[in-house]
């Protein structure tokens, strides 16, 4: 098998599929009316997924973050599932009753203080036993700024500039422990020998600390960081500093001109193709047959686009209360306001800025011309998340052909329903999967590190032996 | 407090309060930042019948002083106990001058949930030079201090109070998931911070997190529990009677002790100074024979409600602990173990509170 695959890379016969799954804790895509969804706050549920998806042989269970409750014009959203925990805290908790599987905190550069994240990080890393990952996202909008003590002070331009000095004073600080840091027994002079741990310092105009890390570094070496910002910025970022990749580009043609894009930007930052997993978000719908599973991701997306959505959505565009409209019926008569789109309340797509009237222009056209109500319009001028539909066999097919071809080395799994659509992964495409030899059939490494089949972090005081096993 | 009962808890932070006590402690070093070594201590503690364990913390990190050993953060220590207990309150020490407070409200919130109504938190207000250089900023005088933790102490109790306990309703006939009109904006604006909110977790189960506060930080009137430092036990009733009269629901003595095990708390105290002496921290500090500490607490109610214990060596002094001198204290009436699954608030007697925000909403209403 040399036949070049069109990534560029060489096809890969024995290539396997890395899985995670991505809960966000808020946001329109969960389901909450099924009587079978559980609680989306309580613990149980988290333990009952982790437990889950470990027994699934995942690499990893990610939350997500978001620092401020979403809103639609001035009030609290109130359609989506919200609430959600700290990201560090609750995979802490869990850490305890998990053995294996990777556990990964989506968590902010602009609105935390890079010591203090460093540090919570590298204390779930150790506590775990080297299973701690850290999703680096930025943020650089006032509104969420509100919570923080410096609000609104970054630049949009300069998230990512931040994003990578904060990232590097990350890791020199995991990093600053030498291995034999710590006293061999109580009768050596002191806890840590003089000179072992190094000071970091920083002093720009956007990352200034001065600390020494509290903890030596874990058997995975320090977390495994993951990035998933799609811009330029985005991909320099995860080219330069990331372990895994969680884009959105999930379709195969993306997948494919976003493996080559990166792996060029790699070479320039002398880093090899294998030291970045790419795992796109993904959602499943599984059914026995095709037309069970085309039927249930008809209902999961008239659900996720219920007719309440409908008109808030609208209701964001128009600047205005809709709720005496019939999702049912036409497009509002009103006018909308004359004021773009904040889409810094996180509700609405960045891109959606500007243009709103020409967009308002378009819908009433298409609305009139294919006669289609309020909620038709929404259902067809809203983007579906990427899914794959099918039985087990047909998303397992598909998803070898992925990694075999080097598109990407897994997903990361967006849940609609919890726990049932993540109980069908694991029972039946998981099995279909190892049948193909694309799975584990057991964890062989103890690490998220192992897990992902990543290299040993460069720079890096290397594993603590004090730690292992 | 009227009736004669101690509520007990022990601060768990490494290998005990003795700096010395990494060399006592029967492992290597480094095992104490393991997580089989937090599991061990934590569950020993539990089935001691403790109410309440305490993580001490600073953002410092080991060295360069010959005792100074590196330290988990304290809030993720808390989490790892949360899913290995059932009974036992659980307070990191996290500190309102190196942190943001809408993060340690958050996290806060989140060991409440995930230990089922079980969170505290101790109050810390590092305010060194080499503290506030973690986070870029400049030392603090302890009147900043004190103003910037007070500042924290409120908007966490905001914060906690800004989604209502039944905001989430799930109305699946109107597609609402919560009620926007039971989840409020804080609006705090402290001396060096806003906070607009609302958190972005459910109310805790307990309604707010349990606060404890050292006397020093002079919050009496917004903890629920005051701990008192005294070296002398007849001096803890005054001031335990003023956090109390400031409003303070609790007042807690701290106590430092060192208890006669396989060798005799004198001998093994020596060894311990010999290394580095013990520096006076301001505390009560018993060393002897367990029966000796059990008619030292004994003595204590109704002066004060509670106490905390700082172990020299936790490793030594835990068992002993848990062996004599805490079914002493419950053979004597004055001491009971948690309820499994108890919040923390039922066990130390405090009532759950009502929601500020909701109050508002129906006087208005």
């Amino acid at each position: 098998m040399t036949s070049p695959s069109p990534t560029g890379a060489p096809y890969d016969p024995h290539a396997q599929v890395h899985l995670g799954v991505f809960y966000p804790g808020v946001g329109p895509q969960l389901v909450w009316t099924d009587p079978d969804a559980a609680s989306h706050t309580a613990i149980e549920t988290f333990v009952h997924v982790a437990q889950l998806l470990e027994r699934g042989l995942f690499d990893a269970f990610f939350l997500g973050e978001g620092l401020r409750v979403r809103e639609n014009r001035g009030r609290v959203h109130d359609l989506d599932v919200a609430g959600r925990p700290d990201a560090i805290t609750q995979l802490s908790a869990l850490a305890a009753v998990t053995e294996r599987i990777g556990l990964v905190a989506t968590q902010n550069t602009t609105y935390n203080f890079p010591a203090d994240l460093a540090r919570r990080l590298a204390s779930l890393d150790l506590l775990s036993g080297g299973r701690a990952g850290w999703n680096i996202v930025t943020t650089d909008n006032a509104w969420t700024g509100a919570n923080f003590r410096h609000g609104g002070w970054l630049p949009h331009e300069r998230r990512y500039e931040r994003a990578t000095q904060f990232v590097d004073a990350a890791k020199e600080l995991w990093a600053s422990w030498a291995p034999d840091a710590i006293a061999e027994s109580g009768e050596e002079s002191s806890w840590a020998r003089p000179g072992a741990i190094r000071e970091v310092e920083r002093d720009t105009d956007l990352v200034r600390l001065r600390a020494r890390a509290t903890v030596p570094a874990s058997p995975q070496g320090r977390p495994v960081l993951f990035q998933a910002g799609d811009s330029d910025g985005g991909r320099e970022l995860a080219a330069r500093h990331a372990d895994v990749v969680f884009s959105a580009n999930t379709d195969y043609d993306k997948a494919v001109a976003y493996a080559a894009d990166l792996r060029a930007r790699l070479a320039r930052y002398g880093r090899s193709p294998a030291s970045l997993r790419i795992l796109p978000g993904a959602s499943v719908i599984l059914g026995d047959t095709p037309e069970e599973a085309r039927e249930r991701a008809e209902w999961v997306h008239a659900e996720q686009l219920s007719p309440p959505r409908a008109i808030a959505f609208l209701e964001q565009y128009w600047d205005t209360d809709l709720s005496d409209y019939d999702p049912h019926g036409p497009l509002p008569d009103i006018e909308p306001s004359q004021a773009e789109l904040d889409p810094s309340r996180g509700t609405l797509p960045i891109e959606r800025r500007t243009g709103k009237l020409a967009t308002i222009a378009r819908w009433r056209e298409q609305a009139a011309a294919e006669n289609l109500s309020i909620l038709q319009l929404v259902r067809r001028v809203t983007p579906r998340e990427r899914a794959f539909v099918g039985t087990a066999s047909q998303v397992a097919d598909e998803w070898v052909r992925y990694v075999r071809t080097r598109a990407v080395d897994g997903f990361n799994i967006s849940p609609h329903l919890l726990p049932s659509s993540l109980e069908d992964i694991v029972n039946k495409l998981v099995p279909e999967l190892q049948e193909r030899g694309a799975y584990r059939t057991e964890y062989t490494g103890t690490t998220l590190r192992e897990h992902l089949d990543l290299p040993a972090p460069s720079g890096g005081s290397g594993v603590a032996g004090h730690f292992a096993g | 407090m009227t009736d004669r009962r101690l509520l007990l808890a022990i601060d768990l932070d490494g290998d005990g309060a003795h700096p010395a006590a990494w060399r006592h402690s029967g492992h290597p070093p480094a095992h104490t930042l393991t997580a089989a070594a937090l599991r061990r201590v934590v569950t020993e503690a539990e089935a001691a019948g403790f109410a309440l364990a305490t993580f001490a913390d600073t953002p410092l990190p080991a060295g360069p002083a010959p005792d100074d050993a590196g330290r988990l953060e304290a809030g993720t220590r808390a989490a790892f106990a949360a899913l290995l207990t059932s009974g036992i309150g659980l307070a990191p020490t996290l500190h309102a001058t190196t942190t943001e407070p809408f993060h340690l409200a958050t996290q806060l919130a989140s060991l409440d949930h995930a230990s089922k109504g079980r969170a505290a938190w101790v109050v810390g207000a590092a305010a060194g030079d080499d503290a506030l250089a973690t986070i870029g900023a400049q030392a603090l005088t302890e009147e900043d201090a004190r103003r910037e933790a007070a500042d924290v102490v409120e908007v966490a109790r905001l914060l906690w109070d800004s989604w209502e306990d039944d905001a989430v309703i799930k109305d699946a006939a109107t597609g609402r998931y919560l009620d926007s009109d039971r989840v409020h904006h804080v609006n705090y604006t402290g001396t060096s911070f806003t906070v607009s909110g609302p958190l972005i977790t459910p109310r805790p189960p307990q309604g707010q997190v349990v606060v404890l506060a050292p006397a020093g930080l002079e919050l009496d009137a917004s903890a629920d529990v005051v701990l008192v430092s005294e070296t002398d036990a007849g001096a803890l009733a005054r001031p335990a009677q003023q956090a109390r009269d400031a409003g303070a629901a609790l007042a807690f003595a701290e106590i430092e002790v060192a208890l006669d095990a396989a060798e005799p708390a004198a001998r093994r105290l020596a060894a311990l100074d010999a290394a580095t002496p013990w520096p006076d921290s301001g505390r009560l500090r018993y060393a002897g024979p367990a029966a000796g500490l059990v008619e030292l607490l004994r003595s204590l109610p109704p002066a004060v409600d509670g106490v905390r214990l700082h172990p020299a060596v936790l490793a030594a002094d835990l068992p002993v602990l848990a062996g004599e001198v805490l079914p002493a204290l419950a053979a004597a009436g004055l001491h009971a173990p948690p309820v499994p699954g108890a919040t923390l608030r039922t066990t130390l007697g405090l009532p759950r509170p009502a929601n500020r925000f909701a109050a508002v909403a129906s006087a208005t209403a």
